[in-house]
């Protein structure tokens, strides 16, 4: 620390401390330390202060009660079980007071290696939890590094609570890099993709906006929320003045919204009134009691359901589901009822990615589609992610888990015994088409099933031997396998399908799976995810995390070895030009040398075995994975698979 | 990417009404024509087919449907290979001769019956 920067903020510290706040600074004298051997420098605090001092000479340097530590008591409220960090000289404050201060405690703090990590792990944490996870990172390179795991939770409408780290006083910041570490408006470079931030310039100030951020989180659309938390602000003693203005003001969350009455009235009017009814869900269930109630809604109607993945909205073999054949029956269907969907119009459109891009809309005449999506209150203009404009003829506004009781009850108040057995007959023949497409899938899957690269197919079912009988979650799935999970596996709890990355960054996979891991550590479940290659590539760093914290975590690579979305993207352009595709897979492919993915992995200290081409060696290999899991560690199979 | 969002660009096929003027597919063979299997096996791969099909043919619900052992015709084979109706891309003479186009539908044509799933107690 330069000689000038000491003397502009600790001597003005000390001035402050003595003339009102001796409470709280600590007068501890320091004089016997070697690094004390200059003379202590002439303060430029104020005269009067100075004046007051009955110590003269002696520098206060320490406090016992810093801002930081204020802070940690707002945070403490909200109940934050994790902290996530790659550290940062700009948050160093309230870092130390978390695990001094807080005793490392509610919350505990979690080493990343990568800020993306930090976030996409309370991203993660947050869709196996239901409650967030907190993150800190500078304001400056930590954010860089987070916006990317930034916007696919702003995608994924998952709320993470942000922290970071800012010097906002330019001439208290020592030179160099806090200078490069600091930012006018920190949020700014992320505003178009979270819900709410606030950079306070008080203690009372970060209270209020610490419970503000929260509420404004977790209340649907929910997304990321960032405090930009000034380090002045964190280290400087908290002074008496401020001290008797702080309070912690109480957290009331929002319920969410429900559509109207007269709305929902008009949709259970169509939807027991149609012939062919289709309910739709992407992000439906937000929690276990959105599962229940999406299937008391389809049990009513004898209704198909799409579960287009976003959440855990249906279970995979309840025979109403019919996510197999979704294009027929959105065809065939007279009302559609979208439930929280990422893009109803493509739900209801078919396009083709070819030298002129077309699209048909798939649906018959006069077919009556209904939208219930939070999405409708929160729409932001400058990404994209919102889809083209869906053409729907009733759309409410609300979230669709808290309307789904009423609706589903509208919909009783309307059945007649007629209308009942009519219903029963549907919901015959779609148990019939549920069981039929099973057998379909479970033919295909017999195909290429000794292949060497491994078929996904038999990879998919090798890992649902060794986990059906245990109380399993799929906490990600980061490589793109033809469904096979889904159309495999027997999914029935909320837990066992947390969707996707939201954004389609890639690099969500493998840090989701870790902080989806660590909540489910305490539930005792048996984490599992299927790894991509090109996912697991990006910070490899949070298997390190996943090892240094004891996080069980089963990861099965589905390793293609390329970038496949890519090669085929490069294939198409190539065949578009007419120039043939044998060099599409320069720049797209991960070979030359493959990737020894157990390797790094063993490197950061995760149990990994690999990589494994021969199916029939597969099974054992897991078998010893989960041994290890179960002993409380992370463990890694690195499979060598077919593209998709 | 979702896996339906990725069904969509890639999987979906319907009859698009392209305003483009595309390469006029080459004669279509009345009858098969004879191919080199092993041959085939590698233009698979070097020309990607593998890519959405799989390497053993077997299809995928996300990017291609599966084409062996029992392919379509080879007419119909050659027809939507050198003139796609759905998001396949497509594979004029230029870029796949009718003779290496045969050798990869002998190819397809030689993939092995998958076990019988009543005989894969996984699948069970």
């Amino acid at each position: 620390m330069s000689k000038k920067r000491s003397v502009d903020r600790r001597d003005f510290l000390k001035s402050a401390a003595v003339t009102g706040a001796a409470a709280f600074a600590s007068t501890d004298v320091v004089g016997a330390e070697p690094q004390q051997a200059q003379a202590p420098v002439q303060a430029t605090a104020p005269i009067a202060a100075r004046e007051s001092d009955p110590v003269g000479s002696v520098e206060v340097l320490t406090t016992d009660r810093p801002g930081g530590d204020f802070m940690v008591d707002v945070l403490k409220t909200l109940d934050f079980e994790f902290v996530a960090s790659n550290p940062g000289s700009s948050f160093r404050g309230i870092h130390e007071s978390f695990i001094n201060y807080g005793g490392n405690k509610a919350p505990e703090f979690i080493t990343c290696c990568h800020e993306e990590s930090a976030v996409a792990m309370a991203h993660g944490y947050f869709k196996a939890e239901g409650k967030p996870m907190a993150v800190l990172c500078h304001g400056t390179v930590g954010m860089q590094h987070a916006a990317m795991a930034i916007y696919n939770a702003y995608c994924d409408r998952v709320p993470v609570y942000i922290l970071a780290g800012n010097s906002l006083d330019a001439t208290l910041r020592r030179p160099g890099v806090e200078w490069a570490h600091s930012v006018q408006d920190a949020a700014a470079m992320v505003r178009d993709f979270i819900k709410w931030d606030d950079q306070p310039i008080s203690l009372p100030h970060f209270a209020e906006s610490a419970v503000r951020a929260y509420k404004i989180a977790m209340t649907p659309p929910m997304m990321p929320v960032l405090l930009v938390v000034d380090g002045g602000l964190q280290e400087d003693p908290i002074s008496h003045e401020v001290t008797a203005r702080l309070r912690i003001p109480k957290l009331t969350m929002t319920s969410a919204p429900q559509g109207d009455s007269g709305a929902v009235g008009e949709a259970a009017r169509l939807l027991v009134s149609a012939q062919n009814p289709v309910i739709v869900a992407d992000r439906a269930a937000r929690t276990a009691a959105g599962l229940t109630r999406l299937i008391e809604l389809a049990e009513t109607l004898q209704a198909p359901v799409v579960n287009q993945g976003g959440r855990m909205n249906f279970p995979s073999r309840h025979p109403l589901n019919q996510s197999s054949g979704a294009r027929q029956l959105v065809a065939d269907a007279d009302v559609i009822l979208g439930l929280e969907l990422t893009d109803f119009w493509g739900t209801v459109n078919a396009s083709r990615d070819g030298l002129a891009r077309t699209s048909r809309l798939l649906t018959k005449p006069g077919a009556k589609l209904i939208s219930v999506t939070a999405l409708d209150l929160a729409t932001k203009g400058n990404y994209q992610d919102f889809q083209r404009y869906p053409e729907v003829d009733l759309a409410m506004a609300a979230d669709a888990e808290a309307t789904l009781p009423a609706l589903t009850e509208a919909c009783k108040r309307l059945l007649t015994a007629e209308r009942r057995t009519a219903l029963q007959a549907r919901g015959k023949r779609l148990a019939d088409a549920h069981a039929a497409a099973l057998e379909r899938t479970r033919a295909e899957a017999a195909y290429a099933w000794d292949a060497s690269p491994i078929s996904t197919a038999r990879m998919t079912s090798e890992l649902w031997a060794q986990v059906k009988n245990e109380d399993w979650a799929l906490v990600a799935e980061s490589g793109i396998m033809s469904d096979w999970t889904s159309r495999l596996w027997t999914f029935d709890k909320y837990y066992q399908s947390l969707g996707g990355s939201g954004g389609a960054g890639v690099g969500y996979g493998a840090p989701a799976a870790v902080g989806a891991a660590l909540a489910n550590k305490k539930h005792g479940r048996l984490s599992v995810t299927i790894q991509g290659d090109g996912d697991f590539l990006y910070a490899p760093g949070v298997w390190w995390t996943a090892a240094h914290h004891r996080i069980p975590l089963l990861a099965v690579m589905h390793n293609n070895r390329a970038y496949h979305q890519e090669v085929m993207h490069v294939q198409r352009m190539a065949n578009r030009h007419n120039r043939g595709i044998t060099r599409a897979h320069i720049g797209t492919t991960i070979e030359d040398p493959n990737v020894d993915f157990a390797k790094i992995a063993q490197g950061m200290g995760v149990h990994a075995q690999g990589p494994i081409s021969n199916p029939n060696d597969l099974g054992p290999a897991l078998r010893r994975a989960i041994e290890v899991v179960k002993r409380g560690e992370p463990s890694l199979v690195d499979v060598v698979t077919q593209p998709r | 990417m979702k896996p339906w969002m990725i069904a969509l660009l890639f999987a979906t096929a319907f009859a698009a009404t392209s305003a483009n003027t595309q390469t006029p597919p080459s004669q279509q063979p009345a009858t098969t024509p004879s191919g080199n299997a092993d041959e085939g096996k590698k233009l698979f791969v070097s020309y990607g087919c593998y890519q959405c099909h799989g390497r053993e043919a077997q299809g995928s619900s996300a990017t291609g449907p599966r084409l062996g052992p029992r392919p379509i015709a080879f007419a119909a084979f050659n027809r939507y290979v050198r003139q796609p109706t759905g998001q396949m891309p497509p594979y004029t003479s230029k870029v796949v001769s009718d003779s290496d186009l045969a050798n990869i539908y002998a190819f397809v044509q030689a993939r092995p019956a998958p076990p019988p799933v009543q005989s894969i107690p996984l699948l069970k």
